[in-house]
């Protein structure tokens, strides 16, 4: 049975506090994973969109909508997964990129995603800031990921991928 | 409207080769010869395992008999999977696995581009996914075979052994059958033979870059359109699928 007792914004209100497992810092709003709720006959359907298609963390997540729905009493509820249009780092907001860098990674940079692969591309140090850093590993701990290190102030960091 | 029986074949075969070349991948977990290496490959194995997620899903849906996912990647028998023969190979040397990866990556670089403009909008979304994905495979690969071709006497002589030995499964990668013909004519799959050109002129670039040779076209090999595998599929499946064999639906 479905009531009308929750609004689109409300549920989106209620999503936008699950965080991403793997950048905790962040929601999956500011992410930008979490796109649409619908209100149909049959309940409320969530729209979210996947980083990358084998992303790990996509099991938890759907896993933390279900559950954070259920305590508010949301229901039934399904999760959707949406791949068009494909998730890109340009859905990331600046704010997030902000958090991103204090939490140590180094945020993509803007809508330049077709110099991902070119490695000279420029990176700077969350920590320095500074532009003379080193690509040590295409991969990091997960496929968002990169590893660098910071010629000015030695740091090793990661780098979130322009994707 | 597509024969759905044709669209069912054409998404196991993307699935397939995904899943399949991604679980040759994930046997590196652990073994690669650097840290960063690991970290590579079983990242590759993971997007393909998120790609053939999608696609399998997806083939369930047209397919119509209520098959998961999981069904289509645990339940199906050997003569049932249609991946290409160069993904099931046994990984060899990490030359032979950095080759394999280059092949395969150029090609699939110009099949996602072309099926991003499918008239199927589920699997041009996949493809738009996927294609972010292989260019980085490509460009990591494509840095390791010009780094070991070009490299000691020893790296050159493994990469050019492993460019010899993968290059007669490379001609399965163009072909069509009745099921291809007629979704191209649907405007939903890729005349794959038109990549060739493209696919040929990258690889031959590379190569040369490498100091290697460009093997000759000569016997190709053939047969996973219609379920025929090397000797070395059962194997993989008999690993993949053993959980769901002996303990049928199992979760966890
Ligand atoms: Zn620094």
């Amino acid at each position: 049975m479905v009531t009308t007792a929750y609004t689109r914004e409300e549920i989106m209100g209620y999503l936008s506090e699950i965080a991403d497992p793997e950048i905790p810092v962040l929601t999956i709003e500011e992410i930008g994973m979490l796109r649409d709720v619908l209100i149909t006959e049959k309940g409320y359907e969530i729209i979210l969109t996947p980083t990358y298609t084998g992303c790990p963390a996509m099991g938890i997540i759907e896993e933390d909508i279900e559950r954070l729905l259920a305590e508010k009493g949301v229901g039934p509820v399904t999760v959707k997964l949406v791949y068009a249009p494909a998730w890109t780092t340009d859905w990331i907001t600046d704010a997030a990129k902000e958090k991103m860098r204090k939490y140590g990674i180094s945020p993509p940079e803007h809508s330049s995603c077709s110099q991902a692969f070119s490695v000279g591309s420029s990176v700077s140090c969350p920590k320095c800031g500074s532009a003379d850093t080193q690509l040590v590993s295409r991969f990091g701990a997960t496929a968002c990921k990169a590893l660098y290190k910071c010629n000015s102030c030695k740091e090793p960091f990661e780098h979130f991928k322009c994707h | 409207m597509a024969d759905q029986n044709n669209l069912f074949k054409y998404l196991l075969r993307l699935g397939d080769n995904a899943l399949v070349l991604s679980h040759r991948l994930s046997e590196w977990c652990s073994r690669a010869p650097l840290i960063e290496e690991d970290l590579a490959l079983t990242n590759f194995s993971l997007d393909m395992i998120g790609r053939a997620q999608a696609l399998l899903k997806y083939a369930g849906e047209v397919e119509g008999k209520g098959r998961t996912e999981d069904d289509l990647a645990y339940k199906r028998a050997e003569r049932q999977f249609y991946n290409h023969l160069v993904m099931e190979l046994p990984n060899g040397d990490f030359a032979f696995t950095m080759a394999r990866q280059l092949l395969v990556s150029a090609f699939e670089c110009l099949l996602f581009e072309a099926l991003s403009n499918s008239k199927d909008e589920t699997i041009a979304a996949i493809a738009a996914k996927t294609l972010k994905e292989v260019k980085y495979h490509r460009a990591h690969a494509e840095d390791w075979v010009i780094r070991l071709g070009d490299g000691t006497e020893e790296s050159y002589q493994r990469m050019q052994h492993a460019v010899n030995a993968l290059w007669m499964y490379t001609g399965e990668l163009f072909e069509a059958d009745e099921v291809d013909a007629e979704l191209i004519r649907e405007g939903i799959a890729v005349d794959q033979n038109s990549l060739r050109p493209q696919w040929q002129e990258y690889i031959g670039q590379v190569l040369t870059e490498a100091k290697l040779q460009v093997p000759a076209d000569g016997y190709m090999q053939t047969g996973s359109r219609k379920g025929i595998h090397t000797e070395h599929l059962g194997h993989i499946l008999s690993e993949m699928q053993y959980l769901q064999r002996a303990y049928p639906d199992a979760t966890w």
